[in-house]
């Protein structure tokens, strides 16, 4: 990965401190697993940003190498991985994901 | 890819994990898996998935990727036990 596409991953995923890499929008999610994650932080009632991954191939690839993580969505709190759609419904079924979306503000 | 090719993966990278696969789909390309895996024990949830992510990482880089998806359970022994 060239240091350019590095930087400018790192630039997006500080957008918001609640940053969701999804296929589509929030609006419209192209898949069921982004689809469930954006119910979920609604649910929450904690805003966030996103970040439409169909509309940007590289930078779809690179932020699968700069996070190890092959899929979408991705969910980011203040620059760090939170989890994809398994994780993010787990984290909200315990209970948890509310501290962690409001945790370190 | 068959449920079967993700287990043995997973296996390969995890050798005293008890791995359990479905084809969600009957398509061969969404998966649901759970791993019970002593490796796991200390760990969160984003560093458990990616020992898993790696250890299938050849078929779920890029565009053409087999797996499309897989949903992905993690325990250790303890943790499934208490289920």
């Amino acid at each position: 990965m060239t240091d350019e596409l590095r930087k400018r991953i790192g630039d997006t995923i500080a957008r918001g401190r609640v940053m969701l890499f999804m296929k589509g929008n929030p609006a419209m999610p192209q898949c069921g697993f982004s689809a469930a994650v954006v119910g979920i932080l609604k649910q929450t009632g904690v805003p966030f940003d996103s970040y439409n991954i169909l509309a940007d191939q590289e930078l779809r690839e690179g932020l699968k190498e700069y996070s190890s993580w092959p899929t979408f969505p991705q969910l980011y709190v203040d620059g760090k991985l939170v989890g994809g759609a398994d994780i993010v419904r787990d984290l909200h079924a315990k209970g948890e994901l509310q501290q962690i979306l409001t945790a370190h503000s | 890819m068959t449920p079967d090719d993700i287990r043995t993966r997973i296996r390969a990278a995890l050798p005293d994990a008890d791995v359990s696969v479905r084809d969600t789909t009957g398509g061969g390309d969404h998966f649901d898996a759970t791993v019970v895996s002593a490796a796991f024990a200390g760990k969160g949830p984003v560093e458990r998935h990616r020992l898993v992510y790696a250890a299938l990482s050849d078929a779920m880089a890029g565009p053409t990727a087999p797996i499309h998806a897989l949903a992905l359970t993690t325990a250790t022994p303890e943790e499934y036990q208490r289920k």
